[in-house]
């Protein structure tokens, strides 16, 4: 019985398996061999040893994750604690509302944002009305990072949410009945129950945050090249698969990086949700 | 009844093939095609799709030969070669640029075509025949002939520029737009540097690409499509672009205009090939020929704004760009150059260059050094340079570590002490 079951569970995971080692081994083997050979398929550490030369695009994307990463968290933490508190049919709204966005597609939405923030876009001939001089918006770091943030709050709000909701209230009672005032209780209780929703909340900001080519190109004028886009145009316009599998290679290995340190900080406070 | 009902339709299917068969006993080879599919791969918005009562053209030819068009689109020659190339899809018919063709037929991917096949080939005239990028005439039939010129607001610009050195322009900062792909910027540098577009000296491509760095300091935006939403709203006051997409975007926005600066410009063809072990030749050369029935060329024309090579089309005095002067200007009026294929080994500089242009942040004295001047045109140094720019984020990449690692060993140290606690 016992080895049927086995067997069972065996072949019913087999087209899993073969999901896995069809879309995601085998693409990341593909990765690793192209960074290490030439066009004509001969090994070569040349595409490793050109990387250096995008240092600056790799710092600026790693620096605009963070930040994106940081003001989420800083928005979504208060609101995801808000909407928990709310009565359940509250909450079911709240939840749908930060998920509207996401039924519109991400170019539309980040067109869009071209749209507003342009020169002579809707916030600037708004302000034009109000009698206040146009400010220079697009086309500049900080569009990138709006961009960033509008686009991948609701993934840092989701988690850090489903974690408080089912936060267990009577620890928080508890900590009350100690004597702890609010600032003690968010301090000491809800913050620490909730890192683990915080923790994969940032991850799931950070990595498209720093491998997003799409919003840079559109919000930054070009001029913000981040590491997606030189990867883009190494796939797309250069040909140059070999030198894009290597930076692709890189970005991966720090992702991987940052999540290993980012999971040290959830160890022992409960699993990562994702 | 069920049965003689079926009988019937059984009938009828056996007979209708017959019918039509014997309708058309000449075209024997066409009327086998009914029912085939033609895959056809093309610019984005090239091609008239029956929008505000023009002629759709693949319905039409759907209608006329029963021949299914698939039709897919691409936004430039690369993302097209790169998607041919990786081998995941196969067309029939394909309508790249000069210099693409060129590469494509050095590389072996177009197929010869048959020209006993395209009758309309008539329309095409000499002058626009065996060019340099098809010596012989062999793989292509020209689908739009333009140029590249710039483009500028006049309520921004009060003076109509003569020359691409406008776009270096300090006065204009922030407002200038430019071509974010290398070729076509890389063309403009070349020009006000008196260069061959397609030269094969390393020197000489760092050049340009030093030139390029240098418009930095104007911040120009760089765009694909979406010059047409900035040039049209009056967000930017100079842009290089095509002149056939500049005669849409003045129908927008009258105060645009264009001029075609003394430096030289980009003049280009795009033009319809079939490739390589496309599935249905037969049916992808009555394709090119129905492009160059007289009605469909001007149909394509009238839509597209480009200029047409159909002799036909463009001696038509009710055709809307008629001795149109941008779209057909006087042979000799400007200096143009004509985009060849290069070898691998500079498409490869052009391409890291460009990454450097595009990478690169203008430091305060490189200011001064516009044009030409300044010791920054040292071939491959400044990629070595660390900018201002780039140790800024280092720093505060930097700084965010450490304070994330000294949380860290605070969290250690005090787990460590509770447990002796």
């Amino acid at each position: 019985m016992n080895r049927r079951s086995a067997l069972l569970s065996r072949v019913i995971a087999s087209p899993y398996i073969v999901w896995a080692a069809l879309f995601i081994i085998a693409p990341l083997f593909f990765v690793v061999y192209y960074s290490f050979t030439n066009s004509a398929g001969d090994f070569t550490l040349l595409n490793i040893q050109t990387l250096h030369k995008y240092l600056p695009t790799f710092l600026r994307s790693i620096w605009f994750g963070i930040v994106a990463t940081l003001i989420c968290l800083v928005i979504a933490f208060p609101l995801a604690y808000i909407i928990s508190q709310k009565s359940e049919k509250a909450q079911r709204t709240f939840v749908m509302l930060v998920m509207l966005p996401m039924w519109m597609s991400f170019l539309i939405r980040t067109y869009s944002w071209m749209a507003l923030l342009q020169d002579t876009g809707i916030i600037n001939s708004f302000l034009g009305k109000l009698g206040i001089d146009p400010i220079h918006m697009i086309n500049t770091g900080g569009a990138v990072i709006l961009g960033m943030v509008y686009n991948f709050l609701p993934y840092m709000i989701l988690p850090i949410y489903s974690v408080m909701a089912k936060l267990d209230y009577s620890m928080v009672e508890a900590c009350q009945d100690l004597g702890g005032n609010s600032f003690n209780v968010i301090r000491r209780c809800i913050i620490p129950m909730s890192i683990p929703g915080v923790v994969s909340g940032i991850t799931m900001v950070f990595v498209p945050s720093v491998s997003t080519f799409y919003i840079s190109q559109k919000l930054g004028g070009g001029s913000f090249d981040l590491i997606g886009d030189v990867i883009e145009r190494q796939f797309q316009q250069s040909y140059n698969y070999n030198l894009g599998a290597a930076l692709s290679l890189v970005l991966m290995v720090l992702i991987v990086i940052s999540m290993a340190i980012m999971n040290h900080f959830s160890e022992g406070e409960g699993e990562m949700i994702i | 009844m069920k049965k003689i009902f079926a009988f019937l339709l059984a009938l009828a299917f056996c007979v209708a093939p017959l019918s039509v068969a014997f309708a058309a006993k000449g075209d024997d080879d066409i009327e086998s095609l009914r029912g085939t599919k033609l895959y056809v791969y093309n610019w984005g918005e090239y091609i008239s799709d029956g929008e505000d009562g023009s002629l759709d053209v693949n319905a039409a030819f759907e209608e006329k030969y029963g021949i299914q068009v698939v039709y897919d689109t691409y936004d430039n020659n690369e993302v097209m070669y790169s998607k041919l190339k990786s081998g995941g899809v196969s067309y029939d018919v394909v309508i790249p640029s000069d210099y693409m063709i060129e590469r494509m037929i050095a590389e072996d991917m177009l197929e010869k075509i048959d020209f006993d096949n395209i009758p309309n080939f008539k329309y095409i005239p000499e002058k626009y025949r065996n060019l340099s990028y098809d010596p012989k005439n062999e793989y292509s039939i020209p689908y739009t002939v333009s140029y590249v010129g710039l483009i500028y607001n006049t309520s921004m610009v009060k003076e109509a520029p003569v020359s691409w050195k406008a776009l270096w322009d300090t006065e204009y900062e922030n407002r200038i737009l430019m071509f974010n792909n290398p070729r076509d910027a890389f063309a403009i540098a070349q020009s006000i540097l008196g260069m061959d577009y397609n030269m094969e000296s390393d020197v000489a491509w760092r050049t340009a690409a030093a030139l390029l760095k240098e418009q930095k300091t104007v911040s120009p935006v760089y765009v694909n499509d979406e010059v047409f939403l900035k040039m049209e709203a009056g967000e930017a006051a100079l842009a290089p672009y095509y002149v056939g997409d500049y005669l849409t975007m003045h129908d927008n926005n009258p105060d645009l205009a264009f001029v075609y600066p003394e430096e030289g410009v980009n003049y280009f063809f795009d033009a319809a090939c079939i490739l390589k072990g496309a599935k249905n030749k037969r049916a992808a050369e009555l394709y090119l020929d129905f492009l160059n029935e007289p009605e469909v060329a001007l149909a394509n024309a009238e839509y597209i704004c480009y200029g047409s090579p159909n002799e036909a089309v463009y001696t038509d005095p009710d055709y809307s760009y008629y001795e149109d002067e941008l779209l057909y200007p006087e042979e000799g009026s400007f200096k143009t150059q004509l985009f060849r294929n290069m070898s691998p080994e500079t498409l490869a500089l052009m391409s890291t260059l460009w990454d450097d242009v595009k990478n690169y942040v203008p430091s305060a004295n490189s200011y001064s050094a516009l044009f030409f001047g300044g010791e920054d045109d040292a071939p491959g140094a400044d990629a070595e340079k660390m900018t201002a720019e780039t140790a800024k984020y280092a720093v505060c990449i930097g700084v965010f570590l450490a304070l994330v690692i000294a949380y860290l060993i605070f969290r250690f140290v005090r787990k460590k002490y509770r447990e002796n606690a």
